[in-house]
Parts: structure tokens; C-alpha cells; sequence
């Protein structure tokens, strides 16, 4: 162990350049963010991530966010666990009738200000699934929802630009 | 007394399901096959329906071969098989929800999927409508004075899939843990129900998103089964080259986040840096860092480019270098296996009973593995070793899955040496009639299998995606009794079974 902490001290990092925000996403931010209080909670939010009946891919997704090429903490952006510890919810899924509940309520666990952040093609209208029995369909359905994040899943990239719209908006 | 394997081949030969044959048999043979199965004398891999029957498909130990089964339910109502044989319980309860076919001796009448939020009943078949209002659930009891309740999920702490756990725990010790899911029941088997080909590949690439290609695959060969199609050779190759880079990323991923429960998150650093590797070697390999859609009946949508190549050799050459540092570096913290060794044991005779695929029924003895047995191209053709132990605890898994990174990787190299060239796609049209097709593959998680029925125009009439976790989900129950509450997130991870794809 003691050799891997080593290596790691001599080796540059292996995080990469933070791409620039979304031109997308920060328009449609523009609308809906209440630049007061965004100045409050200046440029550090907190993310509370809620699978409201994804097939798990944009899970994968989300997490490489964490991993150190991405490294998303340096943006000063954090998963909680917790929405009552959260700024923005982000949500991937068709949101299942089964999870809608659950949505709701988490939804309103957590604190104002908050911003909601709708990942992949699911979220945003149902994708592969839209028009089942045992699906709403878009999350803005349930939620109100101020940034779609594109893709199935999106890339980390992509979720990255759409993030660090969000902080910069 | 008539063996199981006379068992399967007694009844009338319905039509014909490819590969392996399909009987319609009456209750007494049904209830012989569930009788047999519980004395462990053949695997169930597979419980479900299309409505009118109910099917179940069996691997007979003796013979190894591998057989459907199917009993006609007119009146709505066919012989349980869970009460002679639990592995078949939660399918049970799942075709009633579904279907409203009801298990007759079902030891277990809740309602499984359905949570009473569809707006109606049934939704399989002509559906009744319901108020979507939720209905009240019955966790088991379990009684005694010191004993309290934890309520977990469905939404947790981590950025993990829904679902909810009741645990009953005296002081630090987990008494009973009640799993209950459905929370992402998105009805997938009725949307493929008159779906095209492209359109149900698709849609089966989607049932759980960790393990696409292995489900595209699946699917994409039950169907080529039932319409005896030729799949051109490099497409073979091509899809298990996809097949074992998407064990290699979930395989890392999971020994990083197994080990980051433990608090070691400098394995975790690690892999998540590999897995990374892997998925853009895919993305530049097959255009999708996940390789959706990569997988089409008939063959593959992506052919591999020399870049491709050279990506994946960069990452082999990588990984060769730095995975056996990953195993000394677990194999020789021992504060980590403080907590891995002996934490979440499942006992190799349940791993038996409930024909357990994947790491975590390898780490308990049960030595199955889809590409040896029943085995498909071109594994036949590829030398590979599987992972093995006898340990069954989180250890164990880890274990196994360092063994499988291990083999996969001289598995990719192979692929890459031999990568026959020529067409990588075939047309998959239709042949005029109904037919039927089925496949067992091995995922990373296990071994996934796919009935498929077709009809006359070609599209998809009736399919069932039958995940590995339905049968590794019961064991976590009792794997984590007797261990603390605090290392029930290690051995779920140590397990990590799917949500989505078992409740589809
Ligand atoms: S957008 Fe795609 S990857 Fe994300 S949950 Fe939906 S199907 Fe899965």
C-alpha cells in the first residue's frame, strides 16, 4: 500500500481540463435561476442523486463523474446523501409509477433553494420507455425540472458541462 | 420413480423452440419436475408466462441438458411450483401480478411488482383498471423484545438503484432482512409485446444498463435461434470481445466500490480509473462508451477499426501491468479483509438450490458459468479459466471477480490475435410463421436468459428477460443474518444484483 501512496505523490495527476459550460444548459438556466440566491450559496452545491427508474446506465455515468479523471469535487460539486443536505436533485429515469411517491417526497425533503437536474433521454420524455403501463414518463412531470441533461446515458463530459453551467449560471 | 430428464420429455412437443425443445405437460408431470427440482436433481432457470401458459425451463444435472416445460392455465390458475421448490417464489408472485395467474399452494400470496400504483391490474392481459392509490405491504414478522425495526429506502444514501430493505436487528445484530422490490418496474415484457426486432433489441439493451451488451446479446440470439439464422463469424467475435470488456469495467467497478464501503478508497481510486480506461477503448472501439446498441440480431452495428485495436492494446498492456499490484494490494491490507473475510457468507448448498450464477455463486462452490455450459461461439474456440471459490463471503467474491479480470483479459487478446474478417451483419427477416427461440448468457452478474416468440410478420410477440439477480437477491437475505447492520452495505455491494433488471 505504502508504494501505491508513493507512486501517487510523484505522478502528476491524471485529472483532466475542465471543459467549459453547456452554451445549452446555460440558456436554459437563464430562465429559471434565482441569481440571488445562487450568489448566497456561492460556488458550491450540493448534489442529491435520485434513480427514479433508470435502467441503471446513467448511474454508471454519474458515478465515473467521481472518479479522479473527472474528478467533479474540484467544481465544488458534492453528492450527499441526504436531500435534506442537498441544492440539486439529480434525476435519471422514466420515473416509474412505482417511484413516483418516492420522487415526490424527496423532492420536497429538500430545502429551498433547490434546482432539479434531469439526466438522459428517460428523464426527459420516458425514452425507450414512454408510454408504458407502469411508467409517468418525463420527470418534469412530477418535478419541476430546470436543466435537461441529454443522452442515453450522457457521456460524463456532457454531465459535466451541464454541472458546471449550473455553478456558473 | 421417473427422472427428470424422462420428466421433461414426457407431454406433447409444442411448437418447436429452438434450441431446446418445449413440452406441454398436464399437473402431474408439472408437479414431478417441481418435486425433482427440489431434490436438487436439475437448476430452474427460468419461471414465467406469456398469458396463456406458464412456462419453466430446467437444466437437468443428469444429462445437462437443458428443457422447457410448459402447463396450459385456462382457468387462470396452474400448480405452484415455489411450494415444492422456493427459488421459483418471487416468479411466482410476479406472474400473478402480471398475468393474474394465480400459483395454486403458493406459500407466498403478496403481491410482488405490483404496488397498486399502475392504475390497473394485470397488465399483461385484457387489464382490469384499479386506483393507483398503493397498497399496504406486510413485512414478515419477526418478534421478540429487543428487537427493532430499520426501514431502508427505496431512495438511499448512495447513487444506487430503488429499493427498500426492513431490517429487524437486536442492537447491531440484522435478525431478518425483508428486501422489497418493484420500485423500477417499467413493464418492459409488454412493450415488446408487438415491438419490431430493432425496436424490442433495443429495448432489451435497456433492461439493465450495466450488464447491455449481454442482454443485447441474449436477446439478439434467442432470436437468431428461432429463426435458425447464420451469424457471419467476425460478428461472433466481435460480441464477445464486447461481452468480456463490459465484465472487465463492472468487474473493476466493483472491487473499487466493494472496497470504498470498507473505507479503502484508494482500490477504489484505482479501478475507477481502469473502468475508465475500458469504457473509452469502447467508445473509440464501438462508438458508445457502454456499447449499446452495438448488439443487433443478426450480428453487430459497429465493426472494429484499427484504431480500435490499438486502443484495446493499450489497455491490455496497461492493465497487465497494474492488476497484479491491484491483487497484492487486497490481498495484502489486511485491515480491508478484517472486514471482507467471513462478512456476509452464503452457504454453498443455497447457491446450489437456487442455481445461483455469477461471482456470487461461484465464491460458494456452485462452478456454472453460461459460456462453458451450455456454451456458445466462439468460447468453444478460446481458452478461458473461471473464477472459483468455497469460501461464499465477501472475500470470496472479491476473489472470484480478481480471477475473472484475470481471465478476461487473455480473452480479449485471443479475440484481438484470431478476429476472423468479413461481413459483420446478417439480415434477420421473418419466415412466414410463429416461432420460438431461447438463450442463456453469461453477463458479469451471471447467466441471463431470453425467450422470445415471434410472429409470422416478424415482430416480437411475447418476450421474457429473465435476470441473474431473481435468484441471488433471496440469498443476500440470508447471507447478511447474524451480521451487523453497519456491514450490510459491504455484503450488498459484494452482491451486487440488479434492480432494474429484475424488476424489468
Ligand atoms: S437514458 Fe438511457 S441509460 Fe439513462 S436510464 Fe434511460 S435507458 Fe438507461
Amino acid at each position: 500500500m505504502r508504494k501505491f501512496l508513493f507512486q501517487g505523490l510523484l505522478r502528476n495527476p491524471l485529472t483532466e481540463a475542465a471543459p467549459s459550460p453547456d452554451q445549452d444548459a446555460l440558456a436554459e438556466l437563464g430562465a429559471s435561476l434565482a441569481r440571488a440566491s445562487r450568489r448566497r450559496l456561492g460556488r458550491s452545491l450540493s448534489i442529491r442523486e435520485v434513480d427514479a427508474g433508470s435502467c441503471n446506465g446513467c448511474e454508471l455515468e454519474i458515478h465515473a463523474l467521481g472518479n479522479a479523471i473527472y474528478d467533479i469535487e474540484r467544481f465544488g460539486l458534492r453528492f450527499v446523501a441526504s436531500p435534506r443536505h442537498a441544492d440539486v436533485l439529480l434525476v435519471t429515469g422514466p420515473v416509474t409509477k412505482n417511484m413516483r411517491e418516492a420522487l415526490e417526497r424527496t423532492y420536497n425533503a429538500t430545502p429551498d433553494p433547490k434546482w432539479v437536474v434531469a439526466v438522459g433521454d428517460c428523464a426527459l420524455n420516458g425514452g425507450v420507455f414512454a408510454g408504458s403501463y407502469a411508467c409517468v414518463g418525463a420527470v418534469a412531470e412530477v418535478i419541476p425540472v430546470d436543466l435537461h441533461i441529454k443522452g442515453c446515458p450522457p457521456d460524463p463530459m456532457a454531465l459535466l458541462k451541464g454541472l458546471i453551467a449550473l455553478v456558473e449560471a | 420413480m421417473m427422472s427428470l430428464r424422462e420428466t421433461m420429455l414426457r407431454g406433447r412437443e409444442a411448437r418447436a423452440c429452438r434450441p431446446w425443445p418445449r413440452h406441454v405437460v398436464d399437473h402431474s408431470v408439472w408437479l414431478r419436475a417441481a418435486r425433482e427440482l427440489g431434490k436438487g436433481r436439475g437448476d430452474m432457470l427460468g419461471l414465467w408466462s406469456d398469458g396463456a401458459e406458464v412456462h419453466m425451463a430446467i437444466l437437468d444435472h443428469e444429462t445437462s441438458q437443458i428443457g422447457l416445460l410448459s402447463i396450459d392455465c385456462p382457468e387462470g390458475r396452474f400448480p405452484s411450483v415455489a411450494h415444492l421448490h422456493p427459488p421459483a417464489m418471487r416468479l411466482e408472485r410476479a406472474i400473478g401480478d402480471i398475468y393474474g395467474l394465480a400459483a395454486q399452494g403458493l406459500p407466498d400470496r403478496r403481491r410482488w411488482l405490483d404496488h397498486g400504483r399502475w392504475g390497473l391490474r394485470h397488465p399483461g392481459r385484457s387489464s382490469e383498471n384499479s386506483e393507483p392509490s398503493g397498497d399496504a405491504y406486510a413485512f414478515l414478522p419477526a418478534e421478540g423484545a429487543p428487537l427493532h425495526q430499520i426501514p431502508v429506502g427505496p431512495v438511499h444514501a448512495g447513487i444506487i438503484e430503488p429499493g427498500h430493505f426492513r431490517f429487524s436487528a437486536n442492537g447491531e445484530t440484522v435478525v431478518r432482512l425483508e428486501e422489497r422490490l418493484g420500485y423500477v418496474h417499467k413493464g418492459i415484457e409488454r412493450l415488446m409485446a408487438g415491438a419490431t426486432l430493432e425496436r424490442a433489441a433495443r429495448l432489451a439493451g435497456r433492461v439493465s444498463g450495466d450488464s447491455t451488451v449481454a442482454y443485447a446479446l441474449a436477446f439478439a440470439r434467442a432470436v437468431e435461434a428461432a429463426l435458425e439464422m447464420e451469424v457471419p463469424r467476425r460478428a461472433v467475435w466481435l460480441r464477445a470481445l464486447m461481452a468480456e470488456l463490459e465484465r472487465l469495467a463492472n468487474h473493476f467497478g466493483d472491487i473499487g466500490a466493494i472496497c470504498n464501503d470498507a473505507s479503502f478508497s484508494l482500490m477504489h481510486a484505482h479501478c475507477g480509473v481502469m473502468r475508465e480506461h475500458i469504457l473509452r477503448a469502447a467508445q473509440v472501439c464501438f462508438g458508445h462508451r457502454l456499447m449499446m446498441d452495438r448488439i443487433v440480431p443478426g450480428g453487430v452495428a459497429a465493426d472494429l477499426s484499427e484504431e480500435g485495436v490499438e486502443a484495446l492494446r493499450a489497455f491490455l498492456k496497461t492493465a497487465e501491468r497494474l492488476v497484479p499490484n491491484f491483487v497484492r494490494l487486497y490481498g495484502d491490507t489486511t485491515s480491508l479483509q478484517d472486514r471482507t473475510v467471513g462478512a456476509g457468507f452464503v452457504r454453498p448448498e443455497l447457491a446450489r438450490q437456487y442455481a445461483c450464477g455469477g461471482f456470487v455463486g461461484r465464491a460458494s462452490g456452485r462452478a456454472f458459468d453460461a459460456r462453458r455450459l451450455p456454451g456458445y461461439a466462439p468460447y468453444d474456440e478460446l481458452n478461458f479459466k473461471f473464477g472459483a471459490s468455497t469460501t461464499g463471503d465477501v472475500d470470496g467474491r472479491i476473489w472470484v471477480r480478481f480471477d475473472e479480470i484475470r481471465a478476461s483479459l487473455p480473452l480479449i487478446e485471443q479475440i484481438l490475435d484470431r478476429l476472423p474478417s468479413g461481413e459483420i451483419r446478417a439480415e434477420a427477416s421473418s419466415c412466414g410463421e410463429t416461432r420460438e427461440g431461447a438463450a442463456l448468457v453469461e453477463g458479469f452478474r451471471g447467466d441471463i436468459f431470453v425467450w422470445a416468440k415471434l410472429g409470422a410478420s416478424g415482430v416480437v410477440e411475447r418476450c421474457h428477460l429473465r435476470d441473474p439477480s431473481w435468484f441471488q437477491w433471496p440469498l443476500l437475505e440470508a447471507a447478511i443474518e447474524g451480521n451487523i447492520v453497519a456491514d450490510f452495505p459491504l455484503c450488498n455491494k459484494s452482491f451486487n444484483c440488479s434492480y432494474s433488471g429484475h424488476d424489468l
